[in-house]
């Protein structure tokens, strides 16, 4: 009987650890350069089945530390990407830099939250998520369900970004630049000067329909802006990681043709209600167009009409 | 506080406290309850003849919402479309808006834009000169993505209080012989919600939103509004009218800070 007993406690405690392994799951991680990891986010909306894991996430690994750039759609997404660091580095994560306020980069936040971890965002960042925070909780508790949204909570950010900023991790310098409104109005980057590796966070994206949500005029000038930084790749928010600059060639042609398509559209008097038809020659070009082109439009008709 | 910063603030004040509440809503139909608290329960007719509501059937953008009213009574028809009261029921303060229609100005439609905060309906009641109110309602469905019912550019807006637009449209076949004129005003306004807690102090940041705009063609009153926090930022009204030959157009708009903004342009009449 002895040994039925052991087989028993061998099962169940391959159970618990099976258990325990579904929820410190790592997230899968790609090296894209030397010390530089990245989760490439699903093209998709956020819901229950995909744990609104849909934004790309990364970490950089320095000598001393490691910083995070954002965290992920829910808890369980960052609790999964603290795993993937932990299977790679014992150093302490020093930074937890969020790129804007969305909700698929900062309801990870939670995961990271302990002493010695300083979250960093640009300057309007804790205005946003003051304005936004409950909301999207509200929102994505329709698509995603109680149990992923009841234990997400709001972390703002304690250190602050306006202009640039130098962090380091130990003989590697990262250079964080808060950017006017463009994509949002609390847009970072984090350029990892030592593999020529940007983040762009939202002000990049690629195959994912770009999403406005600031200033089309602004973001417009941030791609010309962007396209002028010396990276060897870019870490869009959506879309595969790339070669730089082209990767903006997409989303400036999209921006462009939205704004000059909604230029007509005020010109001729038509009201903000007929701006969905704006762009429309770009709909074969990008996945879940018909999710943000209207709001898209939508947003830049009421910017444009007061040009 | 003003009668109408009560009506207009007082029922998002209740619904604040009530948050937790909010999910469940869906199954509790908060109509009976506005109709109590904003029409003091009068009698609730069907407006399916007398006012048409139109909005898309998805908030794309949860912070800009185009919706339009349009009177639908017939040429014959005696009675006047007197108000046309705006209600999204599912937002944090339901009553968006109080259109009033100058009596001489034949306005026959109104476009706007809201925030839509959730999955609502959103009921449009005209008061017309019989005494009586009529309803109509459309459903809207909550925007997906971060799209949210708040500022994308708060600088930007704050920038912008007190500018003011006028334009005039052409409207399509119906020539200047008739009368008929379209005409929009903007105004830059951040029409903040108050909405957010500041994380330092815990406390909301207060409501700072247009709540009158009065418009006039010379000195015959057009349309006025009693707008508040469900008005999109920078409150946009797009509207036909009728013109007396006027030559001057001059709107004035308070918010709930004490600002006036007032501003006059003349009226291009040259055959539009």
């Amino acid at each position: 009987m002895a040994h039925r007993a052991l087989i028993l406690s061998a099962l169940t405690m391959l159970a618990t650890a099976t258990a325990s392994l579904a929820q410190q799951q790592d997230l899968p991680v790609n090296s894209i350069a030397d010390g530089v990891f990245v989760h490439n986010g699903q093209t998709a909306q956020m819901t229950r089945e995909n744990d609104g894991a849909i934004a790309n996430v990364g970490f950089i690994i320095g000598e001393d530390a490691v910083a995070v750039i954002d965290t992920g759609g829910s808890l369980r997404e960052g609790r999964q990407l603290m795993a993937a660091i932990r299977a790679r580095t014992g150093k302490p994560i020093r930074y937890v830099i969020n790129t804007h306020g969305h909700p698929d980069h900062v309801f990870g936040n939670g995961a990271f939250v302990q002493d010695g971890t300083t979250f960093v965002g640009h300057t309007n960042l804790p205005r946003t998520l003051a304005a936004r925070g409950k909301f999207y909780l509200d929102a994505f508790r329709r698509t995603m369900g109680d149990e992923l949204i009841d234990e997400i909570s709001i972390v703002p950010p304690t250190l602050f970004v306006s202009g640039t900023l130098n962090l380091d991790l130990g003989a590697r310098a990262l250079v964080l630049r808060a950017w006017p409104a463009a994509h949002s109005d609390c847009d970072l980057t984090v350029f990892d000067k030592k593999t020529g590796t940007l983040f762009a966070g939202d002000l990049v994206f690629l195959a994912h329909t770009p999403v406005l949500d600031g200033s089309i005029r602004g973001w417009l000038g941030a791609i010309s802006e962007l396209g002028a930084l010396p990276a060897q790749r870019v870490v869009p928010g959506h879309g595969p990681v790339s070669e730089w600059p082209a990767a903006l060639t997409d989303e400036r042609r999209y921006l462009q043709t939205l704004a000059s398509d909604v230029r007509g559209l005020v010109t001729s008097g038509k009201p903000i209600a007929a701006a969905a038809t704006a762009a429309s020659s770009e709909r074969s070009r990008w996945e879940l167009f018909d999710d943000f082109n209207t709001r898209n439009a939508t947003a830049a008709f009421s910017e444009i009409e007061w040009e | 506080m003003p009668g109408y910063l009560l009506r207009l603030f007082g029922v998002a004040g209740l619904l604040l406290f009530a948050a937790p509440l909010a999910f469940a809503a869906g199954a509790n139909d908060p109509w009976p309850g506005l109709v109590q608290d904003i029409f003091s329960n009068r009698p609730m007719n069907d407006g399916s003849d007398v006012i048409a509501i139109e909005m898309p059937t998805r908030a794309e953008d949860a912070a800009i919402v185009p919706v339009t009213l349009r009177t639908k009574l017939l040429p014959g028809d005696i009675r006047q479309v007197l108000s046309i009261t705006l209600v999204i029921d599912e937002n944090p303060a339901p009553m968006a808006a109080k259109f009033q229609l100058g009596p001489d100005a034949k306005v026959s439609e109104i476009s706007t834009r809201v925030r839509v905060n959730n999955y609502t309906d959103v009921h449009a009641v005209a008061e017309l000169s019989d005494g009586k109110l009529y309803m109509t309602k459309t459903y809207v469905k909550a925007s997906g993505g971060c799209s949210a019912p708040a500022a994308k550019n708060a600088d930007e807006a704050k920038g912008r209080l007190g500018q003011m637009r006028y334009r005039q449209f052409g409207k399509a076949g119906e020539g200047p012989a008739s009368g008929a004129r379209e005409a929009q005003i903007m105004i830059g306004h951040p029409n903040n919600s108050g909405l957010q807690m500041d994380q330092v102090t815990q406390l909301y940041v207060p409501a700072f939103f247009v709540n009158e705009l009065r418009l006039w063609q010379d000195d015959n009153l057009v349309l006025t509004m009693e707008g508040g926090i469900s008005i999109s930022e920078d409150p946009n009204i797009r509207f036909t009218y009728v013109s007396n030959g006027a030559k001057r157009f001059r709107a004035e708009a308070k918010d709930t800070e004490g600002h006036v903004f007032e501003r006059e342009w003349k009226i291009d009449d040259s055959g539009i």
